[in-house]
């Protein structure tokens, strides 16, 4: 189908892109337009405008800066996929993001209309959380700062209110011993998963700690299991205390691809997958 | 209506449009150019693949708008250029199409793959077009097509 009218508006800074949304009440921000034309043409949305932020300067780059990684919202999945610093400092972005959609969506997707659209089955609301990341957040009256575990509500939901902007993320550098994992099941290579798993920690000559389990596609949206991942910590850590602990931290959904039990069976399959190389000493991390 | 100026295969373009009219109907219905397909409409089956700044994207999910002052490659440009030729020839000898549909989309996805160099294997071929779709041929003489494509370029070199 064809997207419904709207007008078109293409601002030149943050700022006025905010002054337009609190004026168009039923406006749109649209980056890389992957998700939201998607919708548009198939007529799920009819904003009056579409504030286009896809040109911004401010809310471009990546950079390295007192001891946080900050990655700017209009960061493309291709960019994401091809940056150094990535690579070096938060592997696990790097380690998920061939997973999200194909190479001509890669191009044009950005990290922030991802996280802004909270879409349960993406794979990089799910990467913050497991990275504790923290996401800077432009509105009217200046910036704030959000903690990735706090920032997504349920399904598409986030804190984010009408007239604001994701402007950037800025991540902790992964540590010498940090350690991580990513795995995912689809049907088709660049499907949205059926379930989904990040896991970042670290580890020590007492086995691991500081360890995050992000899952995503079950439930409503991404989820931390701190009772899951508290089982696999230190010198005695227990793959069966972990799985036995998803059924009570995990709220599974049911849909086309597979039913509640299914994916609950599937998440275990994921957690010995992904845990189990970062609890072997001498695995490699996925 | 929004002015755009654009190059659509190395041509000058200015044209008036409506803002929600995305690039794929820009260039079948404005311009002509009918070798990028509409399938979905969505970004599910790759068949309005088209290059935009050098880079493939669906063409159903960006605004012609949003390609105000970029530069547009088509099949027919690509064509034209002789870019793909080996690759359009090893299409026919593999029987790598039938219908056609889904063609045009296949080479200029399976091109951005080729363009890296190098012989990728199979499996970074079909990762590669996993996100065009071909109803007719079972992909298997597609990836053989991209495959000893990719072969000969190494060999020419
Ligand atoms: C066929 C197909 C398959 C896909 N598969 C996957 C997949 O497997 N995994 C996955 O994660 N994604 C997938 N995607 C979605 C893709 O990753 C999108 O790029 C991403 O979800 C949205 O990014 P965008 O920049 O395109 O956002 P847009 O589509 O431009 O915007 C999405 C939403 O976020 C809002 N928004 C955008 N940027 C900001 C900002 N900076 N601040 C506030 N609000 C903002 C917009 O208003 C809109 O509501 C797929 C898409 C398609 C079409
Ligand atoms: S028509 Fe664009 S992806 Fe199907
Ligand atoms: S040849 Fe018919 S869809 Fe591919």
């Amino acid at each position: 189908m064809k997207a419904p009218a709207f007008e078109y508006l293409r601002p030149t800074s943050v700022t006025e892109a905010i002054a337009l949304l609190g004026q168009h009440p039923e406006a749109k921000l649209i980056a890389g337009g992957q998700s939201l034309l998607a919708s548009l043409n198939l007529r799920l949305s009819q904003p009056s405008h579409l504030i286009d932020i896809g040109r911004l300067p401010e809310l471009r780059g990546i950079a390295v800066k007192n001891g946080v990684l900050r990655i700017g919202a209009l960061t493309r999945h291709a960019e994401t996929m091809a940056a150094p610093e990535i690579a070096t400092h938060a592997p696990l972005l790097k380690a998920a993001i061939h997973h999200v959609a194909h190479a001509a969506i890669r191009t044009r997707g950005t990290i922030g209309g991802s996280l802004a659209n909270a879409d349960p089955a993406a794979e990089l609301p799910a990467c913050i959380l497991a990275l504790d990341a923290t996401l800077i957040i432009a509105g009217p009256h200046g910036e704030r700062r959000e903690a990735a575990a706090d920032f997504f509500t349920g399904l598409f939901g986030t804190t984010l209110a009408p007239d604001e902007i994701l402007a950037a993320i800025e991540v902790p550098l992964a540590a010498a011993n940090a350690v991580h994992g990513f795995q995912e099941l689809t049907r088709r290579s660049g499907d949205y998963a059926i379930v989904g798993l990040a896991a970042q920690g670290l580890r020590g000559a007492n086995g691991l700690s500081a360890l995050r389990l992000a899952w995503f596609s079950i439930g409503s949206k991404a989820t931390l299991t701190p009772h899951a991942a508290a089982a696999l910590l230190g010198p005695a850590p227990s793959l069966e205390r972990a799985a036995a602990a998803l059924a009570e931290e995990l709220e599974p959904h049911d849909d086309l691809q597979a039913n509640v039990a299914t994916r609950l069976t599937l998440a275990r399959v994921l957690l010995r997958r992904v845990a189990g190389p970062l609890l072997t000493p001498s695995g490699i991390a996925a | 209506m929004i002015e755009i100026s654009l190059t659509v295969n190395g041509e000058p373009v200015s044209a008036s449009v409506l803002p929600r009219t995305h690039l794929v109907d820009f260039l079948r219905e404005e311009l002509g150019l009918t070798g990028a397909h509409l399938g979905c409409e969505h970004g599910v089956c790759g068949a309005c693949t088209v290059r935009l700044d050098g880079e493939i994207v669906r063409g159903c999910l960006v605004l012609a708008v949003q390609a105000d002052g970029g530069s547009v490659e088509t099949i027919e440009g690509m064509s034209d250029t002789g870019e793909i030729a080996d690759l359009q020839q090893a299409f026919i000898d593999r029987n790598a199409l039938q219908c056609g549909f889904c063609t045009p989309g296949m080479l200029i996805a399976a091109q951005d793959l080729l363009r890296h160099g190098g012989v990728p294997s199979r499996e970074d071929i079909r990762e590669h077009l996993s996100g065009n779709y071909c109803r007719c041929t079972g992909y298997h003489a597609i990836v053989d097509a991209v495959e000893t494509t990719a072969k000969q370029r190494e060999a020419a070199q």
